[in-house]
């Protein structure tokens, strides 16, 4: 027993249930989907899988479609996301706080179970699902996370900035452009990036709102995975996680500056 | 606005934050030029004042001109003022240069000229070559030189500046407000200071406005605000003050600490209870003698840099401060002196406390929202209007609030050298004034408690 006590004692000993999470559920994982993806069916490595992506016209074209719905629903997230933060955030309209809680409710219920009653509510309609209704759920899941970062930022900025800029005469369209947009730019950043990369993988909210017809690159992932292409599906994956990376490469540079960034609550 | 070197004038100004007056009928003229300080403690309305300047805030009563005009609707940034902040707000997206050329790019002014005005008042401010530095890199003291430059570079008719000295360490302190001063002649603008700092307020002012719980107590000159302080509040704020209740017996003769004192004051009347300062520079300090007024021992005495300090009490109970250049030791026989012209009267502003309140039976009266037993009032009926008088004296303090009828908490206290003189803001938001030899502490928390025979009741006169 005197051994238990010495395990436990040390504190760098507390860190292994840790070290053994972080392991098998984040690096052994992307170190298979590393694997599956230069090897083939019977085990030799191969660029193989990844060669097909670019030669595969039906994977470009979706994945180019995943790339402009994404901006788009990032850019309708950012316009309708930012005045609401901004109101929220204002203590004239926002006094008790419980307007927050309204905007953030939905998120406390599961994604897909509102993402298949939006889908039913567009069918009692008779709206027909496509490209609209697919941006409608996206924008209706996502905007949360557009508004809370911002909505950080905005509320903790000291209002002397904006005071200020008054004071040396700026009407208020100069202060909103010359000194709040600029200084909440860390929000804007992180909301971007918590609203435009999980829609470029995501399927369930394409399966549900357009009966498929539009495919998005997280589609073609998890078709070829459930029809046992185990390779192909990694090497996309993959190719997507190179994306995600970039991208977080280029607006994390940004945030560093601005360690008072918001992050989701 | 007849005077036409009056560039700003708040018109019985008051305000309100919810319940909470803050600007209590403020009225206030500042001249073309002028280096005005509003002074006062923290929470004394003296940053509001500066907000409705600015136009950060506007009055809920009375009006705000500048210039000779109506200001009460007008926006900040078409006010003809400039602030520097408290906590200088320099924009941390924008380097040294953009945040002073921030106001005049807004304003049109030509690149080439933003560039030679910019490059002028960073050298005003001593900062030649800081221009491309990042204004998280600067210090405090740099910072403040650029909130300065940020705001002058606009030309301002009026500089407003929000206790802009408070976050420097005290030697930084002493250097800037050199400088403010030096700026001030230079520039030729006016400058309205906030602080609550006295010293600063003396060093730098052409006039002083004292301010306390929202109201002016006091506009005048530093010497004026020294030598001639209208209420205790001011003296005991503005320097060290020895403050007696004393008694004006005719035209230029006053007592108090049991003696009578010759004065230059005048008009009070005869026989009627004054307020009496006495600065401890001004109380003239010897060995025993025959020829002092009255006389005292030595308790203590402190080496300061330049004077002494003592504490002399009195065979009658009294403590006073006592500043000379030289030290009479500890346990000293001293006898004093004070001149006619360094005793200064005031008149009181009250001699008892006053409250109103509504009988609710023959033994009983609701005053600061609370019943209180009284003696039995004949002639008075329930419901009855009335007016409570109490003695200063006769006011208990109770440590735990419980014991006390109603509760309170102490906003003022005022040493006047033989007894305490407190301020008791008490729940239903009125005063309460309590003389008490009892050692209290500013927001201690107290219970207060009056016993029936200390209350003089009669009926309030009805209202026309």
């Amino acid at each position: 027993m005197a051994k238990l006590s010495n395990i436990i004692g040390k504190r760098s000993n507390w860190s292994i249930p840790y070290t053994v999470f972080l392991i098998l559920f984040v690096a052994l994982p992307l170190i298979l989907i590393m694997a599956y993806a230069f090897i083939d069916e019977s085990g030799r490595f191969t660029l193989a899988n990844i060669t097909r992506f670019f030669g595969d016209s039906d994977a470009l074209s979706t994945f180019a479609v995943s790339i402009e719905i994404a901006i788009e629903n990032t850019l309708i997230c950012l316009l309708l996301g930012y005045p609401v933060a901004w109101i929220l955030a204002n203590n004239k309209f926002n006094r008790s706080g419980v307007t927050i809680i309204i905007f953030i409710l939905p998120m406390w219920i599961n994604a897909l179970m509102r993402t298949l009653a939006t889908a039913d509510l567009f069918n009692m309609l008779g709206i027909t699902l496509g490209k609209g209704t697919l941006l409608f759920g996206m924008v209706y899941d996502y905007l949360p996370f557009m508004i809370y970062p911002i909505y950080n930022v905005l509320r903790r900025m000291d209002p002397s900035y904006a005071e200020a800029a008054q004071d040396l005469g700026a009407k208020p369209a100069n202060v909103f452009m010359n000194v709040t947009l600029p200084l909440s730019m860390p929000g804007i950043t992180s909301g971007i990036m918590m609203v435009f990369m999980p829609t470029v993988s995501t399927f369930a909210i394409s399966e549900f709102l357009t009966n498929n017809k539009i495919k998005l690159f997280g589609t073609i992932i998890q078709e070829n995975i459930n029809s046992s292409m185990w390779n192909y599906g990694a090497a996309l994956s993959f190719i997507m996680l190179i994306i995600i990376g970039i991208s977080t490469l280029l607006t994390g540079s940004g945030e560093e500056e601005a360690p008072a960034g918001g992050g989701l609550i | 606005m007849s005077e036409s070197n009056i560039i700003i004038s708040l018109d019985h100004v008051s305000k309100w934050f919810g319940e909470k007056r803050v600007l209590d009928d403020v009225s206030l003229n500042i001249k073309k030029g002028e280096f005005v300080t509003i002074l006062g403690p923290s929470g004394c309305g003296k940053t509001t004042t500066l907000r409705i300047i600015a136009g950060f805030e506007t009055p809920d009563e009375g009006n705000i001109f500048i210039g000779g005009e109506l200001m009460n609707k007008v926006q900040p940034h078409k006010r003809p003022v400039n602030t520097v902040f408290q906590r200088y707000a320099l924009f941390p997206h924008l380097n040294v240069f953009d945040n002073i050329a921030f106001g005049l790019k807004l304003n049109g002014v030509p690149k080439d000229e933003i560039e030679k005005r910019v490059l002028r008042v960073l050298k005003m401010v001593g900062m030649t070559d800081y221009e491309w530095r990042n204004v998280d890199s600067l210090s405090g003291g740099q910072q403040q030189r650029v909130a300065i430059a940020r705001a002058i570079v606009n030309r301002p008719a009026v500089l407003l500046l929000d206790e802009p000295l408070s976050a420097l360490d005290h030697k930084m302190r002493k250097d800037m407000q050199i400088e403010l001063k030096q700026m001030h002649k230079k520039l030729g603008i006016t400058f309205v200071y906030v602080t609550h700092d006295q010293e600063e307020a003396l060093t730098l002012s052409d006039t002083v406005v004292v301010m306390n719980e929202g109201v002016v107590q006091q506009i005048g000159t530093p010497t004026d605000i020294y030598n001639e302080p209208v209420n205790c509040f001011v003296a005991d704020f503005i320097g060290e003050s020895n403050i007696f209740n004393g008694t004006m017996i005719a035209d230029r003769l006053v007592s108090f600490m049991g003696h009578e004192f010759e004065c230059v004051d005048e008009g009070f009347g005869e026989n009627v209870p004054v307020d009496v300062v006495v600065r401890p520079e001004d109380i003239y300090i010897m060995p025993r003698t025959d020829k002092g007024q009255f006389d005292g021992t030595v308790s203590s005495c402190i080496f300061k840099g330049v004077h002494y300090e003592m504490i002399v009490n009195t065979p009658d109970g009294h403590e006073l401060m006592i500043q000379d250049y030289n030290a009479f030791e500890v346990g000293m026989e001293v006898s004093m002196i004070i001149k006619p012209n360094d005793i200064q009267v005031m008149k009181k502003e009250r001699v008892c406390n006053t409250l109103e309140g509504e009988m609710i039976d023959s033994t009983h009266v609701e005053i600061l929202d609370t019943s209180f037993e009284c003696l039995p009032q004949e002639g008075l009926n329930s419901g009855d209007k009335v007016l409570v008088e109490v003695d200063f004296d006769k006011i208990d303090l109770t440590d735990d609030k419980r014991d006390g009828a109603c509760e309170g908490d102490i906003t003022f206290i005022l040493y006047k050298a033989d007894h305490y003189h407190l301020t008791v803001r008490t729940e239903s938001g009125e005063n309460v004034y309590v003389d008490t030899q009892d050692v209290w502490e500013d927001r201690d928390i107290v219970g207060v408690n009056i016993r029936p025979e200390d209350m003089r009741i009669r009926l309030a006169e009805a209202k026309a």
